[in-house]
């Protein structure tokens, strides 16, 4: 008997198999019964089969080179965690970023993965379900790994073992927390262009690139390998943000304008999210490799500007929020270190005042705006430290309703002058850091007044230990911030004098002497 | 302007052949060194074949193993089991 042999399928044929032939149409139920969620958003889609996913990854190969990874990872992090790695990093100073990333990166992406699951089953189509579904896996492979490479870090140093607990209660932590509850309580089609697009395409760029080279270059295989491995994901996470987006404006010319308000809306509160990104490329990696500006001109003036002039053809026009980010570059990441510098006792992680060569950096750097507005109030802070009289601003920081950022960003075209907005809706006022904040809440006020912000709830009695009277004659709000966000006093205060520090020093010490 | 598709990889043995392969069929394409990656820039349009990364390997390539290496993309994607290509309408 003669044997067929079949060719083997090409890509695009497999891919089509393996994923859109697999589903199927429900009749039970009317379809838009079953996906009621696609519909809320006002986005009209004709066809679902004209969404491809351009990366064609079936799920039998998406376990294959997964797993791969995962393997490439944890031979790197064992490896640096058996040779003492964290005493190779730079200086101690750099366990700063880590503690930072720690409380900022993993729980977002947990909420990435919560966020994409939930998409995965409101998207019709199963090119998009797929790629959701995969995407939900990705971002709890990051959760999961992230957490892992430090928790290696948690054994020496302070400051790191209450991220989760602080992570909805801590006042730097509420821009990221809010940015991700805003997508997750919006439509998919929304959530799709938050994420897919705002936070992988403009905000990822940044955070995986730049700065985990400039992990690598600072010794720290575990944050290099851990970075790499997730930013692998991410190329196929912004194909999938881009191809909706592109999916979205062709299908029905009425999507243009829904589109374009949440491209200006999500590009803005990425934008805002950045800044404590910035200030760690700028301020914390005791090697620097690259400027938060030069950062911003390559991955989004550029980049952005690739994707803005592509999307010309359907009527995007560039984000309203363009001009001033680029403004804003040369401002943010100064004006966010100096903020938390004037904060000792409000984070767990340590600040400090640039050494000499790392302020002249700086000062090459930034050369229209460092020595002219930063550099004397860093040295001046430095002057005060050094004469005993170390800056302690004790207060509650006011955060903005809408990105949560502290307010403390300058008025557009005036650093001398700090940028302030409020509107009043329903008899109460609110306030906000920015135009673009402002337009984003009167665009949707029902959703934007229920925004928790730790540092304003305080002050109305609401973040208290059980058992406290807010009514007793002696209450003052907000002194027991402490034991609400469960800070470890060893994490506070000033890189100098600092326990992590002392016991740097003296292991690495150990570790070359006998 | 075209704008620039572009392509990072971690700096590796095998992303040494991928870049080598890239920089043969792409005769724009600049090489962008940074610590631990490298980064290939091309107006326009970028193409990555597996007949020439398999050259430079000596081995059998699928071009899905790039999602091994991959740190970062621009442009629009289309990938087939002969051509990886991100490229620029405008």
């Amino acid at each position: 008997m003669d044997m067929k042999v079949s060719k083997k399928l090409g890509l695009k044929e497999r891919y089509t198999m393996m994923t859109r032939d697999l589903a199927w149409d429900t009749t039970f139920q009317p379809m838009d019964k079953v996906f009621p969620q696609v519909g809320y958003e006002g986005i009209k889609i004709h066809d679902w089969d004209q969404w491809e996913d351009p990366f064609r990854l079936t799920m039998d190969a998406y376990w294959k080179y997964q797993a791969e990874k995962e393997r490439k990872l944890y031979a790197i992090l064992d490896a640096f965690n058996q040779n003492n790695g964290h005493l190779s990093v730079t200086d101690a100073r750099y366990m700063n970023v880590l503690k930072l990333f720690l409380g900022s990166t993993p729980p977002l992406e947990l909420m990435a993965a919560r966020g994409f699951s939930m998409v995965a089953r409101q998207m019709v189509g199963a090119g998009p379900r797929v790629a959701c579904m995969m995407q939900s896996v990705d971002e709890y492979r990051h959760f999961q790994t992230q957490i892992h490479s430090i928790s290696n870090y948690n054994r020496f140093y302070n400051g790191m073992d209450e991220f989760a607990h602080q992570q909805s209660r801590m006042w730097y932590l509420s821009d990221g927390k809010s940015f991700f509850d805003d997508a997750i309580t919006a439509g998919p089609f929304e959530f799709m262009v938050a994420i897919g697009f705002a936070f992988e395409y403009v905000l990822t760029n940044i955070l995986f690139v730049p700065f985990i080279s400039g992990a690598a270059y600072n010794g720290d295989m575990a944050a290099m390998t851990v970075g790499f491995s997730a930013q692998s994901d991410e190329a196929r996470h912004m194909t999938l943000g881009l191809e909706c987006i592109k999916f979205m404006l062709e299908q029905d010319p009425d999507n243009l304008p829904i589109v374009q308000r949440w491209i200006d809306k999500w590009t803005w509160r990425g934008t805002r999210k950045l800044a404590s990104v910035g200030m760690m490329m700028d301020y914390m990696l005791p090697k620097r490799i690259m400027s938060f500006k030069e950062a911003w001109e390559i991955y989004f003036e550029q980049n952005g500007s690739a994707l803005f002039n592509d999307l010309a053809r359907y009527g995007v026009k560039v984000p309203k929020c363009f001009a001033q980010t680029i403004e804003e570059k040369e401002h943010i990441t100064h004006q966010s270190w100096i903020g938390f510098y004037m904060k000792p006792d409000a984070c767990p992680f340590h600040t400090w005042i640039p050494a000499p060569d790392e302020l002249d950096w700086l000062s090459e750097k930034y050369p229209n705006t460092f020595d002219k507005y930063y550099r004397p109030v860093l040295e001046h802070f430095d002057k005060q430290e050094k004469a005993g009289n170390r800056f302690n601003n004790k207060t509650q920081p006011m955060n903005c309703q809408v990105c949560v950022s502290t307010i403390k960003f300058n008025e557009p075209g005036d650093p001398m002058e700090m940028c302030f907005r409020e509107t009043v809706y329903k008899g109460e006022k609110f306030h906000f850091c920015s135009d673009h904040c402002k337009e984003i809440f009167e665009d949707e006020p029902e959703k934007y007044v229920q925004t928790f912000i730790s540092s304003h709830a305080a002050l109305q009695g609401k973040c208290e230990p059980e058992g406290t009277d807010i009514n007793a004659h002696d209450y003052r709000p907000g002194a027991r911030m402490h034991a609400y966000w469960r800070m470890d006093k060893r994490a506070t205060g000033d890189f100098n004098g600092s326990e992590d520090q002392k016991n740097f020093a003296e292991w690495r010490h150990q570790a070359t002497k006998n | 302007m075209t704008s620039n598709a572009f392509i990072a990889f971690q700096k590796n043995e095998e992303t040494r052949c991928i870049v080598e392969a890239i920089v043969d069929d792409n005769p724009d394409a600049v090489v962008v060194d940074q610590p631990a990656m490298v980064k290939v820039d091309v107006p326009g349009r970028l193409v990555i074949k597996r007949a020439t990364v398999e050259d430079k390997m000596g081995r059998d390539f699928d071009l899905q193993e790039l999602q091994l290496h991959l740190i970062t993309i621009s442009g629009h994607l289309d990938e087939s089991d002969d051509e990886f290509v991100l490229s620029w309408q405008s």
